[in-house]
């Protein structure tokens, strides 16, 4: 732009066309605009510990995120299992409002949360530990074997989840490091898997993101805040009551096939989702959030979105019998011959796993297209007890 | 032997934060922002109906341990006009109970009884920690678990005590030598694998 108009930059169409530096710079030749992703990454940036429901859930996703499977180790009961919860809400208390954790090793690691939530469950095995399998929600059980699965014990099960989220991923390894040494006494490590989604910033924060095999991930999520959202997450009347405003968590690892996958053209990907790749509009609309019309016919009267379609078998036709899917995309590098370790941490929250997430899943396992391409390696259930109040623990309700 | 069992109706952050009364110390009228506490920590956890305690602790913490030996830490903060003198402290979990500093000795970091006590300054503080100052527990007649909630009691040179719980907490630290004189014994329990 120089060279047209000497040292000072003036916006003329010839100097727009020329420029790409001046395509580039959107704050000079149009106004702001939605999807200018100016978002503020914020380090010291807070979200509440204490509430009616565990943070991190309803949360708006974070873009890193570990989840982290525990085993109680033998001999530990309720009263122990009390014990280390108190202390893991305290650390997730303090290290989510910026503060270090007692006897913080490194303190001035704790100083920028950047939105750290940590979140606990309970799996099957801790109801059975601690002299509770009668308070054990009736759904929270290993899922029924899928003709899908190909399940590794390394990633399955577990006593305890907790699940450490920011959007700084040395504050997530801080609070990992913590929480682990205060859960030591009591659990073994029993499997570990990392997640992640777009950086902080480089998206507006309410953009539907995409997973590592290229599709928008999530449209048909219930939006926290919203009446289908509480009805479809939070337990209510119809589980224990120690669970109330609690959920349950289905985390599965999918791999994705990315080489086979590479391997299909678009209008097959597009066909597999029943969803157009760029826009994530359904194959009968146009925009994102347009409704899929599944009785839509082509010409030649097949159905515009595959009886088999990823979309159509997923779909609910009870809003409240949805799920909602906080996804986390996984890469753990190449193998030695070239070939992607890569796939999705599907973490599904519902109020209830046979009402919810069981019917989707079994609709998914019979017949989905996009069953070629994707492979559940690992699969654990949990009970996510509600939120504390200033002064409470996580599991209060359960365990006292 | 003393038991551990943590009562499940106290509440930790009450148990943590401990802001306690110090009996026959003039009651100050300091604000009751008077410890380092974070903006998180619930108001609730410090009495409301009593006057402002003339000395607090904050975020007490005892090392766990199996047997033997292990201490406790945490911030003494004075709310007080005055300087205030730790002199000695109690706990049901060991007979014995020693305040210690850290030094160096001929190159070598040990602890041993601190002269003269805890000394906090007025509307100021003095922190124990690994490495530094800290209450020491000689002989502790039971275990001390992670989540434990631990009784102590502080003396002042005015005769004022300063209950306060301490939690159980697992700590790879604090494993200076103790030198009473003849020297040699290690601080903390061993630790668990």
């Amino acid at each position: 732009m120089d060279a047209h108009t000497g040292s000072r930059p003036r916006l003329t169409r010839r100097g727009l066309l020329a420029s790409s530096a001046a395509a580039a710079a959107g704050i000079l030749a149009t106004p702001p605009s939605a999807h200018s992703a100016q978002v503020q990454v914020d380090g010291s940036a807070v979200e509440p510990f204490h509430g009616p429901h565990q943070a991190g859930i309803a949360t708006t996703p974070q873009a890193h995120a570990v989840f982290v499977g525990l085993d109680l180790r033998s001999g530990v009961g309720r009263e122990a299992v009390a014990r280390m919860m108190r202390l893991l809400s305290d650390d997730a208390r303090r290290l989510s409002q910026g503060n270090a954790a007692l006897a913080d090793t490194e303190p001035e690691l704790a100083v920028l949360p950047a939105r750290l939530t940590v979140t606990f469950g309970f799996g099957p095995g801790l109801f059975a530990a601690t002299g509770l399998a009668d308070s054990r929600p009736a759904s929270v059980k290993a899922l029924p074997r899928f003709a899908i699965d190909k399940l590794q014990p390394r990633w399955n099960g577990g006593d305890v989840l907790v699940q450490i989220c920011a959007d700084d991923p040395l504050t997530v390894a801080h609070a990992l490091r913590m929480i682990i040494k205060d859960a030591r006494a009591f659990t073994r490590v029993r499997w570990i898997q990392r997640g992640f989604r777009r950086a902080a910033g480089v998206q507006a924060p309410e953009t539907t993101q995409r997973n590592i095999m290229g599709q928008l991930d999530g449209t048909a999520n219930p939006v926290p805040g919203t009446p289908t959202f509480d009805r479809a997450v939070w337990a209510g009347n119809d589980a224990p009551a120690w669970l109330h405003g609690g959920t349950t968590l289905v985390l599965r690892r999918i791999q994705a096939e990315l080489e086979t996958w590479d391997a299909a053209d678009r209008v097959a990907k597009e066909f597999t989702i029943g969803r157009r790749l760029d826009t994530g509009a359904p194959l009968t609309g146009t925009a994102e959030h347009d409704s899929p019309d599944f009785a839509k016919l082509t010409e030649v009267g097949f159905p515009v979105i595959s009886e088999y379609a990823h979309i159509r078998r997923a779909h609910s036709t009870d809003p409240g019998k949805g799920i909602f899917r906080r996804v986390y995309n996984y890469d753990e590098g190449l193998t030695a011959a070239g070939h992607a370790d890569s796939g999705l941490l599907f973490a599904s929250y519902q109020a209830d796993i046979t009402a919810q997430f069981l019917p989707i899943q079994q609709r998914l396992a019979e017949a989905d297209l996009l069953n070629e391409w994707t492979t559940p390696i690992g699969s654990a259930v949990f009970a996510i007890p509600p939120g504390c109040p200033p002064g409470g623990w996580i599991g209060q309700s359960l365990l006292t | 032997m003393y038991s551990l069992r943590p009562r499940a109706l106290l509440l930790p952050a009450a148990a943590l934060a401990a802001a306690v009364l110090v009996s026959g110390c003039g009651g100050q009228d300091a604000t009751s922002s008077t410890t380092s506490a974070s903006p998180s920590r619930p108001a609730a956890a410090a009495p409301t109906s009593t006057p402002s305690p003339a000395l607090t602790i904050t975020d007490p913490w005892v090392k766990t341990s199996e047997k033997g030996m292990t201490a406790a830490f945490g911030t003494l903060v004075n709310n007080t006009d005055t300087e205030l003198t730790v002199v000695s402290g109690a706990s049901p979990l060991s007979p014995k109970i020693e305040l210690h500093e850290v030094v160096d000795s001929g190159g070598k970091m040990v602890m041993r009884p601190k002269k003269g006590g805890f000394v906090v300054p007025a509307h100021g503080s003095h922190q124990l920690a690994p490495g530094g100052d800290h209450i020491m527990l000689i002989g502790i007649t039971g275990k001390v678990e992670p989540g434990a909630e631990v009784p102590f009691t502080l003396t002042l040179a005015n005769g004022a005590t300063v209950p306060f719980t301490a939690i159980g907490k697992e700590f790879a630290g604090g494993k200076e030598d103790y030198q009473p004189g003849k020297g040699g014994m290690d601080m903390g329990g061993e630790d668990k694998s």
